[in-house]
C-alpha cells in the first residue's frame, strides 16, 4: 500500500550509532511472539490490540500456570502444617525467586509483592515517605509522571509541609536534564521519575538521574510500569533505591506487581499495612514485625498472581528481552512515519531512539474519544484520553490524545490497520 | 464502518460537531454551570437566560467529543423558549433516549442521539451538557455546583 520505510538511524546515549533495519519491514513482518500463544488474540484474528501500555494480553502459558496452581497446590500459604499448604508456600516463594531473577534482583526477599505499581508507590510514600520527609524538605517529580507517581508525592508533600516541585520537559517530550539538575538541592529528599512515559513513550536516562540524586543523598524512586515489560531491566544495576512494576503490563495477570527496594531501606521502614503474616510476635501492647518480604505483605497473599507473573517472565525471557524494545521500535517507527503522513495528524513525543513502543497523537478536528470509537469499529483498540497524566497534558496543551502502544504480539499489519482506520475517520469527520 | 457506528455518527451529529450552535459565552446569563466527564477530560459550561419560568437563551462552550458537542449544540436550540417544566420533561426524554429506553416523545432533531444507546460508554458524553443545564437551572437561586458524569454508567480512567 505504501512505499517501504527507510532505515531509521538510532544514536544511543553514549554516542554510538546503530541502524535499526526497518527497510525490510513490510506487511508480512511477523510479530515477535506467536499470536496463537495468546488465546484471546487467536480467537479474534481481526483484532488489532494496540493498548498494551494499559494492559497486555495473556499467553496460554500464564493462564495454564494459574489453572495448574489451583488444581494442584491451592491452600493458604505460610499457615498449614499440611503438605498442601507447604506446596502453596513453595509456589509463592518459588514465583518470587523467578520474578526477582527476571528483574535482575539478587536478593529476592527485597521484591515486595503488591497489587501493582500504584500500590507499590503508595507503599513507598506511606512508609518511607511519612517517616523521612519533613517540613522544609523538597520532593522532585517530573512532568512525565503517571498520576500514580505524582499524586502520592503531592499529598505527602502537603502533609509533611514539604516542597513539591516538577521537573519540566524539552520541546520533544524528553526530560530536561539541566532543569532537573537545577531543582535537586540539599533539601531534596526524593527524586521520583518514570522509567518510560506511558503517555509519550519517552525513556528517561535513569543512570543520570540517579547520579544527580545521589550527590545530595536523595531517595530515587522509579516507576517501572512501562519499563520492566519492554526493556531488559536489571534493577540491581539501575542503581535506583526503589523500582515499582505491574505484572499485567508484562503478560501477567492483573492484581499483582511489586516493589523492589534496597534491603537496608526496607528494614528501617515501618510496615505499610498491619495484620496476619506480617508479624513476628503480637503482645498485648506491642507487636514485632516479620522479616522481609513478609513485613510488607499483610494478610493472605495473592498466590495465583505471582505464579502467573513468573510464567509471564519466563515467556518473555524465551522471546528474548533484548529483542522486545527493538521489535516495538520497528512498529512505532512505522506508525510514526505513516501517521505523520495523514493530514492533520500530529505525533507527540520524542524521536524513535528516545522512546519505547508508544505513539501518542492528535488529529485535527477529531476528538480522541470519537477517533478511538471509529477505530474500534475496525477492530483497532487504542487508548483515548489523558492517560492518567493530566499534568503532562497541560504542558502539551492538549486535553487528550489517542495512543497506540505496541508489544510482542503486534506486527506491521496492526500498524497498517491503525493508519488506514485513522485516515478513514479523518475523511468521515471532514465530511468527505 | 458498522451500522451501529453509522447510527452514532449521523451527519447531523457531525455537522453540529463541526459548527456547534450557540457556542459562546453569555455575559448577561441568569445562571450557568460547569460539567465535566472525567473519562476523557471533557469539560463544558452551559449558560441560561431566564424570563420568569421561561428559558429565553441558552449557550455553551468547552472541550468535548463530537457526541457531547452535538448534544450540547442541539440542546441549546431546542430549549430556547421552553418553560422549566417543558425542559425537565425534555431532559427525561433525552436521557431515556440515550440510555436505550425511549419514551416515544417527540424530541425533534435530538432523536439523532438515539444511536448512543448502543454504546454505553458514550451515554456520559451525550448527557454531559444536559446535566450541566439542569444544575444551572436548579441553581437559579444559588451557586451552581459543577456536575460530573461519574456515577453514570461504566467508565473511569486508568493507566
Amino acid at each position: 500500500m505504501t512505499a517501504p520505510i527507510r532505515p531509521t538511524v538510532v544514536t544511543a546515549r553514549d554516542g554510538r550509532t546503530a541502524v535499526i533495519n526497518i527497510g525490510g519491514l513490510d506487511a508480512e513482518q511477523s510479530a515477535l511472539a506467536r499470536r496463537s500463544d495468546f488465546p484471546l488474540l487467536a480467537a479474534n484474528p481481526r483484532l488489532h490490540y494496540l493498548d498494551s501500555a494499559a494492559t497486555t494480553q495473556k499467553p496460554a502459558a500464564v493462564l495454564e500456570a494459574i489453572q495448574r496452581y489451583y488444581e494442584t497446590s491451592n491452600a493458604n500459604p505460610h499457615r498449614g502444617a499440611y503438605a498442601l499448604s507447604a506446596a502453596a508456600t513453595e509456589a509463592y516463594h518459588d514465583s518470587r525467586t523467578r520474578i526477582a531473577r527476571f528483574l535482575g534482583v539478587a536478593d529476592a526477599d527485597t521484591v515486595i509483592f503488591a497489587r501493582g505499581t500504584t500500590e507499590a508507590l503508595n507503599l513507598v510514600t506511606s512508609s518511607w515517605g511519612r517517616t523521612n520527609v519533613k517540613a522544609g524538605d523538597r520532593i522532585v517529580v517530573t512532568r512525565l509522571e503517571h498520576h500514580a507517581n505524582f499524586v502520592p508525592w503531592q499529598v505527602l508533600a502537603h502533609e509533611a509541609g514539604a516542597e513539591f516541585v516538577i521537573a519540566e520537559l524539552n520541546a520533544d517530550g524528553t526530560l530536561d536534564m539541566n532543569g532537573l539538575a537545577s531543582l535537586i538541592n540539599a533539601k531534596t529528599k526524593v527524586v521520583a521519575f518514570g522509567h518510560v512515559s506511558n503517555a509519550l513513550g519517552s525513556i528517561n536516562a535513569v543512570a543520570e538521574i540517579v547520579a544527580l540524586a545521589r550527590k545530595v543523598g536523595a531517595l530515587t524512586v522509579c516507576d517501572g510500569a512501562q519499563g520492566a515489560p519492554h526493556i531488559n531491566v536489571s534493577v540491581d544495576s539501575l542503581g535506583v533505591d526503589a523500582y515499582a512494576f505491574s505484572g499485567h503490563k508484562m503478560l501477567g495477570p492483573m492484581g499483582i506487581g511489586g516493589l523492589v527496594m534496597r534491603r537496608e531501606l526496607l528494614e528501617a521502614m515501618p510496615p505499610y499495612q498491619m495484620g496476619g503474616d506480617m508479624i513476628s510476635h503480637v503482645g498485648d501492647q506491642h507487636t514485632t514485625w516479620n522479616v522481609l518480604p513478609h513485613k510488607f505483605e499483610a494478610g493472605t497473599p495473592n498466590v495465583e498472581g505471582p505464579v502467573g507473573l513468573a510464567a509471564a517472565c519466563e515467556y518473555l525471557t524465551s522471546l528474548g528481552m533484548d529483542r522486545v524494545i527493538e521489535h516495538e521500535r520497528l512498529l512505532a517507527a512505522r506508525a510514526m512515519e505513516k501517521l505523520s503522513a495523514i493530514p492533520g495528524v500530529a505525533v507527540l513525543g520524542p524521536a524513535i531512539d528516545k522512546r519505547g513502543g508508544v505513539v501518542s497523537f492528535t488529529l485535527d478536528n477529531v476528538h480522541p474519544h470519537d477517533l478511538s470509537q471509529m477505530l474500534d469499529a475496525d477492530g483497532v483498540c487504542v487508548r483515548a484520553g489523558h492517560h492518567c497524566a493530566q499534568p503532562l497534558m497541560r504542558a502539551l496543551d492538549v486535553h487528550a490524545t489517542t495512543r497506540a502502544s505496541f508489544y510482542v504480539y503486534n506486527d506491521a499489519a496492526d500498524v497498517d490497520a491503525l493508519v488506514e482506520s485513522v485516515d478513514a475517520a479523518r475523511k468521515r469527520f471532514a465530511g468527505a | 464502518m458498522s451500522a451501529e457506528l453509522d447510527e452514532l455518527y449521523q451527519s447531523i451529529i457531525l455537522d453540529h460537531n463541526r459548527r456547534p450552535k450557540n457556542f459562546r459565552e453569555m455575559e448577561d446569563a441568569t445562571t450557568k454551570a460547569d460539567g465535566m466527564n472525567p473519562l476523557c477530560g471533557d469539560q463544558l459550561t452551559v449558560w441560561l437566560k431566564l424570563d420568569g419560568e421561561q428559558i429565553t437563551d441558552v449557550s455553551f462552550r468547552g472541550q468535548g467529543c463530537a457526541i457531547s458537542k452535538a448534544s450540547a449544540s442541539m440542546m441549546t436550540q431546542i430549549l430556547k423558549g421552553k418553560s422549566r417544566a417543558e425542559t425537565d420533561k425534555m431532559f427525561d426524554d433525552v436521557h431515556a433516549l440515550v440510555t436505550g429506553h425511549p419514551t416515544g416523545a417527540d424530541v425533534g432533531p435530538l432523536k439523532a442521539l438515539g444511536g448512543v444507546s448502543r454504546f454505553p460508554l458514550r451515554v456520559k458524553c451525550a448527557s454531559l451538557a444536559w446535566h450541566a443545564m439542569k444544575s444551572a437551572l436548579n441553581a437559579v437561586d444559588g451557586a451552581a455546583t459543577p456536575v460530573s458524569t461519574e456515577g453514570e454508567g461504566p467508565g473511569g480512567e486508568g493507566a
